[in-house]
């Protein structure tokens, strides 16, 4: 996602949210302006009625029935929710999504932060480095990489080949261990650091050099530097990058269901939420359970991207709003 | 005398202060390359196992192989019930499906968004800044129900249609923010000249934020040819609609698990679309992300 316009979006929704009261359109063509815009939009809409709020409501109200294709949704009130609760399977999805959103999407952004901080420094071949560092993630979602991962991490794969050529030999394979094979999906997520790394070079790149100069006048080092400066100036760039990533992991699925085979295994280990809302719903056609699991899951993003928002003010700092 | 000894002082610490610099060069640089030699070995070793016979992928770390088998890549070819062509031809047409419905249906909201005034335009707007973040997962119980009532599952339709109604608002978001920056100047011109709103978006508009277009259009391919879950989801039930992806994920269990090399050879070419786009669009790919065109 190199395009992302980085700190736009953010902006714009603090701006757009509260609802600005326009004066009515009072003069013909402006009549006719409205029309167009609803005209130009219709696609939209009808893409937004049938395919995205309608959908929306519709598995609401599938989550609390009890439907598998055949016949008409049976009304079951709270029962999907309860069931969930109860579901030791359920609560492994969450413990393993969590670990896994927690884990990568904070290592992620530091190597990515870290590389940005390195390759801006001006190299030679600067253009060869950025490349290679961003290939991984315009690549790494694919099926073909997972499974390549799965290969990796196997026992006689690449990870314990190169360890034997430094002298320690393992034979155990990663990725059927359940103690590792969660990390193996860390260590994939966080090897697709590119896209946030490009967005952070670009924001480094920014910072007026003069500012620097003026911290060497006065005899910072290059940590504080970093701390005093650097850091500051690109939170708005963290900001975006964790809410992207963040909402990004929480719905990963195709490294689960490969490198897992589709079992979300071993010992569910490896079980993410979308894998196993996948299961129960296009496994076991348990379309109500599935359903409700969706949105427990449309609940979780929306309060942790909440978070970030309302924490934000605490740690994001807007280069305009300080001047 | 005092100020001699200050100065050779200084001299001295200068040039200490420049060999600690050109040290510290020389670290970045190793660190720099050998984090580059990390991160694209894993793919160096994919091309090179899927050029290598089956015993040999388990037992080299090496690039280089003793033996050379590019049989790897006619046998996996026709590995499954059907060629991979049948793959292809559907990755592709998926692809292209999407990447024609997006251009259209997304401009055309975006330029509504961007330039039109209309009634509960801040409503709509905020509506649609919403559809980015939405999971998913949220709506596919309902899709499928929907395109099965419809009878589209197991066909290409419910990966393909969506995108004609502007369903990715990510980039609905991303032309808004290209037009925002086209001088206002030409909308009176236009109007001066009794311009059409239509025409005015289809001849002016769209040739200007060409470089949006092809943004939104080398990310839809991408991201709809790494895309696994929906295609997962309408494209299993007969192998002759299945995608690269699908077929990929059904290889192992379908050759009895003994056919890495084959696998790694499909895994190859199903990476080399994307990774063609990418040498030819680099530095739009690359450098979209410093220019402040896009940033709004």
């Amino acid at each position: 996602m190199a395009f992302t316009p980085v700190e736009a979006i953010t902006r714009e929704a603090r701006e757009a949210l509260p609802t600005r009261k326009r004066t009515r359109a009072r003069f013909a063509h402006e009549k006719r302006e409205n029309a167009a815009g609803y005209l130009f939009l219709l696609p939209w809409f009808v893409g937004m009625f049938v395919f995205t709020a309608g959908p929306v409501i519709a598995s609401l109200y599938l989550s609390f029935t009890n439907y598998n294709l055949i016949g008409t949704p049976a009304w079951v009130g709270w029962q999907n929710y309860l069931a969930m609760f109860q579901d030791p399977q359920w609560w492994d999805a969450v413990r393993v999504t969590l670990v896994y959103v927690v884990l990568s999407v904070p290592l992620k952004l530091a190597v990515a932060l870290l590389v940005a901080l390195l390759l801006k420094r001006g190299l030679v071949a600067l253009g060869l480095f950025r490349a290679i560092y961003y290939v991984p993630s315009l690549l790494g979602s694919s099926v073909a990489i997972a499974l390549l991962w799965r290969q990796i991490f196997d026992s006689d794969g690449l990870v314990n080949q190169a360890l034997s050529l430094l002298g320690i030999h393992v034979t155990t394979s990663w990725v059927s261990t359940p103690d590792t094979a969660l990390y193996t999906l860390v260590i994939l997520s966080v090897w697709q650091f590119g896209s946030p790394m490009l967005i952070f070079l670009a924001g480094l790149q920014q910072i007026p050099q003069e500012y620097y100069e003026a911290a060497a006048t006065d005899g910072a080092g290059p940590v504080r530097n970093f701390f005093a400066i650097t850091l500051p100036l690109i939170t708005p760039l963290v900001f975006f990058n964790l809410i992207l990533q963040m909402v990004g992991a929480f719905q990963a699925f195709t490294p689960s269901y490969i490198v897992s085979g589709g079992t979300g295994g071993p010992v569910y280990s490896t079980l993410f939420y979308t894998l196993y809302l996948y299961q129960e719903g296009f496994g076991d056609l348990k379309m109500g359970y599935a359903s409700a699991m969706a949105w427990v899951l449309l609940i979780a993003v929306a309060v942790f991207t909440a978070l970030a928002f309302l924490t934000s003010r605490y740690w994001v700092v807007y280069q305009d709003e300080r001047s | 005398m005092i100020t001699s000894i200050t100065r050779t002082g200084r001299a001295r610490s200068r040039s200490y202060r420049r060999l600690s610099k050109r040290f510290t060069r020389f670290l970045v640089y190793v660190v720099v390359l050998g984090g580059a030699v990390l991160m694209i070995y894993p793919l160096l070793w994919l091309v090179s196992a899927s050029f290598k016979p089956e015993d040999l992928i388990f037992s080299t770390t090496g690039l280089l192989s003793p033996q050379w088998m590019p049989g790897n890549y006619s046998d996996g070819w026709n590995a499954l019930d059907y060629p991979f062509a049948q793959f292809f031809l559907n990755s592709l047409i998926i692809c292209l499906g999407a990447v024609v419905g997006n251009l259209l249906s997304c401009s055309l909201a975006a330029y509504a968004f961007a330039r039109l005034r209309f009634k509960y335009k801040p409503f709509w707007f905020a509506l649609m800044l919403g559809g980015i973040l939405l999971p998913a997962h949220v709506l596919i119980v309902p899709q499928y129900i929907l395109f099965k009532e419809l009878g589209w599952i197991g066909t290409l339709l419910p990966l393909v249609a969506p995108k004609f109604f502007a369903t990715d608002a990510f980039f609905i978001f991303l032309m808004i923010q290209f037009i925002r920056g086209i001088p206002l100047e030409l909308d009176d011109a236009a109007k001066i000249d009794g311009c059409s709103h239509f025409s005015f978006y289809w001849r002016v508009i769209l040739p200007l934020a060409l470089p949006a277009l092809v943004t939104t259009a080398i990310f839809t391919f991408i991201w709809t040819w790494n895309d696994f879950f929906g295609q997962l989801i309408y494209l299993t039930s007969d192998e002759s609609i299945n995608t690269v992806p699908v077929a990929l994920s059904h290889f192992v269990d379908s050759t009895g698990g003994s056919s890495y090399g084959q696998l790694f050879a499909m895994s190859v070419l199903s990476l080399l679309p994307i990774f063609g786009f990418f040498l030819i669009f680099q530095r739009l790919l690359i450098q979209g992300a410093s220019t402040t065109g896009l940033k709004g």
